[in-house]
């Protein structure tokens, strides 16, 4: 039994690896939008203490980890749950739990593989320094934070057809990661869309990664746990609903 | 005692009704064609044997077990009609994952052999030509080694010596003491598989036997006319 777990997780691994759409545009996007904003466009300029590099190294890590995670958990399972596939998994014996787990691997190894190349971008090109205990902390802080938004991604998988399910992440991901602040500092945008930014959840992930860096970020760090907790749960009861809703859907 | 059995089994969805009272029981070794037009509610009996979709009123059993169970899971294998497998997973990776799954899986060149898939271990799934891939699928259905296989239209859409390969696959299953619950709306196919045939049409059995019995139950030399006797003499009936 617990071969099918193993099993699952690397096929899925090796199944989105595979996928280019998947493992380029998860991996590739961040990477290019901290090229330009975070090395190109931003050498000199300091937000607070320190570099706009290391700034936005933090954001952009949220980011990428946010992508990496919404893209595995709502595309993926909006597509198999949509053309059936899902289905021939519910007739196996496959653990139920094996398929969430794979989704998960999946999220966290991308994720962390974008966080760590943004890492060598910031410290090779944009001259970011920082104690190895600061590196460790503000790593494992972006990687974790692929759990709260596959809990989201798993709701979008759950509704969405899967032809729309890709626009559809598309429209949540990006106004996401902008509205909360992760491509450009927060105080950068007008102050309506600031209040906007308390509501969203990639908003408390970038000041969480943020507070690391010892940047004057607004709230608290439990406040900030709290809430991206707060919004696990809640899109994990969508989620569930999503599923169970399912389960009886008509066919001839 | 039968593998799997519908009693008294009804399915609405709303206001249609997909079954309306089926009884259905595949014998040990026994190959079951569940013969009847799209829409006749072959594939929701199929659902409500595989535990995806619970019947309105009745009861569905396999093995003696609900068939959403894990005991059933383990001891049936099923070919669904899919629209999109995971295209960039070798032939062997789906077969390995699959055979992960249940506790004593054939090993996974029986499986290639069995399903006919020897020399296309290492190609993708999406690299593969329809009979191909509906051969991967069959593998997949019985790489747990498991007593009943159900085949939801396995052949739809196939050209003829794809069709033919798939059967031979399907008859050596049977050959070594499987059950298997086939739906198909091809009179050829369950003419040349089946052991007993049910004709199912709008919801209800419109008439059971051995191929041979069926044609002779409506005087009419091939399947094909013996199931348009079955639908026009209902139709009257109905009227």
């Amino acid at each position: 039994m617990n071969r099918a777990y193993w099993m699952e997780s690397k096929t899925e691994l090796l199944k989105m690896a595979r996928l280019r759409q998947y493992s380029l545009s998860t991996i590739g996007f961040p990477l290019m939008f901290y090229c330009f904003f975070g090395l190109a466009m931003a050498s000199n300029t300091h937000v607070g203490a320190i570099s706009a590099s290391q700034y936005l190294l933090a954001s952009y890590g949220a980011f990428g980890v946010m992508g990496a995670t919404l893209y595995a958990f709502g595309v993926g399972v909006a597509v198999e749950r949509g053309l059936g596939w899902l289905e021939v998994k519910r007739a196996s014996p496959m653990p139920p739990a094996a398929y969430l787990l794979a989704k998960a691997v999946v999220s966290v190894t991308f994720g962390a593989a974008v966080v760590t190349l943004l890492f060598a971008l910031g410290a090779l090109f944009g001259g970011v320094r920082m104690p190895a205990a600061q590196w460790t902390v503000l790593w494992t802080v972006l990687v974790a934070g692929a759990i709260p938004f596959g809990a989201i991604g798993l709701a979008i998988g759950s509704f969405a057809g899967p032809n729309s399910a890709g626009g559809i992440v598309n429209m949540i991901y990006l106004p996401l990661g902008f509205l909360g602040g992760l491509w450009m500092p927060i105080d950068f945008l007008p102050k309506s869309l600031q209040q906007v930014a308390h509501f969203l959840p990639s908003y408390h992930f970038g000041q969480l990664a943020l507070s690391i860096l010892k940047v004057p970020t607004e709230g608290t760090v439990p406040g900030h746990v709290e809430a991206l907790v707060g919004f696990g749960l809640v899109f994990a009861g969508i989620a569930w609903i999503g599923q169970s809703r399912d389960r009886d859907k008509i066919y001839g | 005692m039968p593998v799997a059995e519908l009693h008294g089994v009804t399915k609405r969805y709303g206001p249609v009704e997909a079954l309306r009272g089926i009884d259905l029981a595949i014998a040990p070794g026994e190959l079951l064609a569940l013969l009847g037009p799209n829409g006749a509610g072959k594939t929701t009996a199929v659902r409500i044997l595989l535990g995806l979709s619970a019947p309105t009123s009745g009861e569905a059993s396999l093995f003696g077990h609900h068939p959403a169970s894990q005991y059933a899971k383990l001891r049936r294998g099923a070919l669904l009609q899919v629209g999109r497998v995971p295209e960039t997973l070798k032939v062997r990776e789906h077969i390995e994952l699959f055979s992960s799954y249940y506790q004593n899986p054939l090993p996974v060149a029986q499986t290639v052999a069995a399903a006919g898939l020897a020399g296309l271990e290492n190609r993708l799934f999406g690299a593969l030509s329809g009979g191909q891939k509906q051969r991967v699928l069959f593998a997949l259905a019985i790489c747990g080694n498991p007593g009943i296989l159900f085949l939801d239209e396995p052949t739809v859409g196939l050209d003829v010596e794809s069709r033919r390969s798939l059967w031979k696959h399907i008859r050596r299953f049977v050959d070594d003491g499987g059950s298997v619950l086939l739906t198909t709306h091809y009179l050829e196919e369950a003419d040349a598989l089946a052991h007993r045939v049910a004709v199912i049409d709008r919801g209800r059995i419109a008439a059971e036997g051995t191929p041979a019995e069926i044609k002779a139950q409506t005087k009419t030399t091939g399947l094909e006319d013996a199931l348009l006797a079955i639908m026009n003499n209902k139709e009257e009936v109905l009227q």
